[in-house]
């Protein structure tokens, strides 16, 4: 009986590195009280142990996914690995553990609590790829569509195939600031490689025409006697409307400049 | 008039027509071509309204021959008049496309000359976007009543979907206020385009390649409020239209009053969204929860109750059919359970092949306990703590928005239907609630 102790596995933060992780846990019959990444690792008290990333142990895990649960539990726990669940590694091994133990039910049993909850993430991750969908915002630059996104989940892996189904004769990018990551297309390739800063250009004329139109567009299209800002905020949350071009003069208006705000702070009469 | 300026009249012309969904068909850009589909449909954005923007809604005049008098674009109004020529509405709509603004395209037109030319103008967009632009993305033409029926068939193999709206709910509304429109003229191109597609159906049996016609389906819609039809009527007719012409969607517009008109209610009048939302939510019931129109509604409950919503008011009336143990009881009958809905009827049924369900594991599936508690056992046990009085279960069953309109009432008189009108709801015998759920003192 694997024994829960005070370990902490520590990995490279690959998807092989994971199953690496779960194949430790079956050799050594141990469960890890969580799996951190290296610089995580090094601000904790407790001991940790490292986990090589080991292509063959990673293989042979992989392999035995599809054959044990089913290729939908592969393609879940794939999709699991992109999520902002907090301790997602380690509610993977535990899924993958579950799913060893009872073979293609663990799909099924959604009331288990790793299971819920990692169902729970992956249809966070679904949701917010599918919005960004609609709510990227392309600028055209020099012929190539730029768009920015700050998603929570890192959704990249997801969009490729919709959008180079859609433009397939084009030059894109679209630049995920939070994770630092973009796509890129010509045709007919596709490629997701880290990309730090990036620093667009101002609009040109032809770009800043078609801007100012879809705004007028998108407030004509409104019916007064039906104004309803709360369902339009719950069907699109406020963080979506940062690189909407729809908001672009809202935003402009609305947002404080920061040095002055934090002045005034100081000045706050305690 | 630039295209500024067109796009500003042409945009707010065309902001009654409710429709904006992109769904329904799946497809993706042909080689040397631009756009996709996505049969779920995508929304790109929101307006202040909180109605989804997918598609680029215009019209492509709203210079109009008819005399429609619920409609801003009749003849006699007094406003500007545009028109986009098919070229630059087909730049404006591949540029939006290109940035990621849109799906695609909502062509709907005034009548302009004759319904003839108006389509062929319309005809003639959709063939510079498919065939110059080979552009694969969503297109909703609305067919043009009257028009030649080769020309609605010539619409139909560029478009996604086509609609053709009912407009009014009956035909002496129409006569009233569309003198122009009957129900004929309205039917006749949905028949048509309804057999169309069926016939293409057979095609695509028999040749993979058969070009396609209207392959994401066609829908209508309907004013609600403007004439004095009841709920039932517009159910019924509903139904009908599903039925009978295999309606993807029937969509239900609250009418905004926009001039004075002694055939139509007074100007200060406020829209009816209240009952919109109601007939939306039967809607849902009719098209993915088994209900018929005459289960919702019948000859002396021609109305929706105001403060409670079309399943949960069948539910009050039907407690002889719960409570349903959720661990036995089939999809469709825990589709109908108020707080259990297409999804976490799923749920349900795909997590108890492992596992026997109680009421937390409910809670983790999305299920609304504070609703369902009351319909609901879990192998045979009852909620804990569940108080059986028609009044408790009411307020539970009261969304936090109905309760409260209650504690306001109602602006309009019309609207002032109480639940104690309605005596099937608050006169719930306690006999019957002691039935249902057993284990109750």
């Amino acid at each position: 009986m694997p024994t829960q102790s005070e370990l902490i596995y520590c990995y490279d933060g690959s998807f092989d590195g994971l199953l690496c992780c779960v194949f430790e846990s079956y050799e050594n019959k141990e469960i890890p009280i969580d799996i951190l990444l290296p610089e995580a690792a090094h601000a904790i008290l407790f001991a940790t142990k490292s986990i090589p990333t080991d292509t063959q142990k990673a293989t042979r895990v992989l392999n035995s996914i599809p054959k044990k649960m089913g290729v939908s539990a592969l393609n879940f726990v794939q999709h699991a690995f992109l999520t902002c669940l907090l301790q997602k590694e380690l509610y993977i091994l535990l899924f993958l553990r579950l799913g060893f133990r009872h073979g293609r039910s663990v799909m099924n049993m959604l009331t288990d609590d790793v299971v819920n909850t990692l169902f729970k993430a992956v249809k966070h991750l679904e949701g917010e790829s599918h919005l960004l969908k609609g709510f990227l915002r392309f600028s055209i630059i020099n012929n190539v569509l730029v768009g920015e996104i700050e998603p929570k989940n890192y959704v990249l892996p997801l969009l490729v195939q919709h959008f180079c189904e859609r433009y397939p004769e084009e030059h894109f990018l679209i630049h995920d600031k939070t994770h630092g990551m973009g796509l890129v297309y010509q045709p007919y390739q596709s490629a997701v490689i880290p990309i730090g800063a990036l620093e667009l250009p101002e609009a040109d004329e032809e770009e800043q025409t078609f801007r100012e139109l879809w705004q007028l567009f998108y407030d004509t299209i409104a019916i007064q006697g039906r104004h309803n800002p709360e369902c339009r905020m719950s069907h699109m949350p406020k963080r979506y409307w940062k690189y909407m071009t729809e908001f672009d003069r809202i935003q402009k208006n609305i947002t404080p400049k920061l040095p002055s705000s934090s002045v005034k702070l100081l000045h706050t009469p305690s | 008039m630039d295209v500024y300026d067109k796009l500003k009249i042409l945009t707010d012309a065309a902001k009654y027509d409710v429709a904006c969904t992109s769904s329904g068909v799946n497809k993706k850009a042909s080689a040397g071509g631009i756009g996709n589909a996505s049969a779920c449909g995508i929304c790109h954005s929101f307006s202040a309204d909180g109605r989804c923007i997918s598609l680029l809604k215009v019209l492509m005049t709203n210079v109009c021959a008819y005399d429609c008098q619920y409609c801003v674009n009749r003849l006699s109004n007094d406003t500007p008049r545009a028109f986009f020529t098919p070229r630059e509405l087909a730049e404006l709509t591949m540029n939006f496309y290109r940035r990621n603004y849109i799906e695609g395209l909502f062509l709907s037109s005034g009548v302009l000359k004759n319904p003839d030319y108006t389509c062929e103008q319309m005809i003639e967009t959709l063939r510079i976007l498919r065939e110059e632009y080979r552009f694969s993305g969503y297109i909703h033409a609305k067919a043009i009543p009257g028009a030649d029926s080769l020309l609605i068939a010539r619409l139909g193999m560029l478009a996604d979907r086509m609609s053709v709206n009912i407009e009014l709910p009956s035909q002496n509304s129409l006569q009233l206020l569309a003198p122009d429109k009957s129900k004929h003229s309205i039917l006749t191109p949905m028949g048509y385009i309804q057999n169309r597609i069926q016939e293409n159906s057979r095609d695509l049996i028999k040749y993979r390649h058969a070009p396609k016609f209207v392959p994401a389906g066609q829908s209508t819609q309907m004013i609600i409020g403007a004439t004095p039809e009841s709920d039932y009527q517009i159910l019924n007719l509903t139904e009908g239209l599903y039925h009978k012409y295999k309606l993807k969607r029937v969509f239900f517009s609250a009418y905004i009053p926009i001039a004075e008109n002694s055939l139509l209610p007074t100007i200060d009048t406020k829209p009816p969204l209240w009952r919109e939302h109601r007939l939306y939510q039967a809607d849902w019931l009719l098209r993915f929860y088994g209900f018929a129109a005459n289960e919702l509604l019948d000859q002396q409950h021609q109305n929706f109750n105001p403060y409670l919503d079309p399943k949960c008011t069948w539910a009050l009336n039907n407690m002889n059919f719960f409570p349903l143990d959720v661990n036995r009881a089939s999809y469709r009958d825990l589709l109908r359970v108020p707080g259990i809905g297409v999804t976490s009827a799923k749920r349900i049924l795909t997590a108890r092949r492992t596992t026997t369900l109680y009421f937390n594991g409910l809670k983790s599936l999305g299920v609304v306990l504070k609703r369902a508690q009351y319909f609901v056992t879990c192998s045979g046990k009852t909620a804990p703590d569940i108080k059986l009085t028609p009044n408790t279960m009411l307020r539970s069953l009261l969304s936090e928005k109905t309760r409260e309109l209650h504690h306001l009432g109602f602006s309009s008189p019309t609207e002032q239907l109480s639940l104690f009108d309605q005596p099937s709801l608050l006169s719930l015998p306690q006999e019957e609630l002691r039935r249902c759920l057993p284990n109750l003192s």
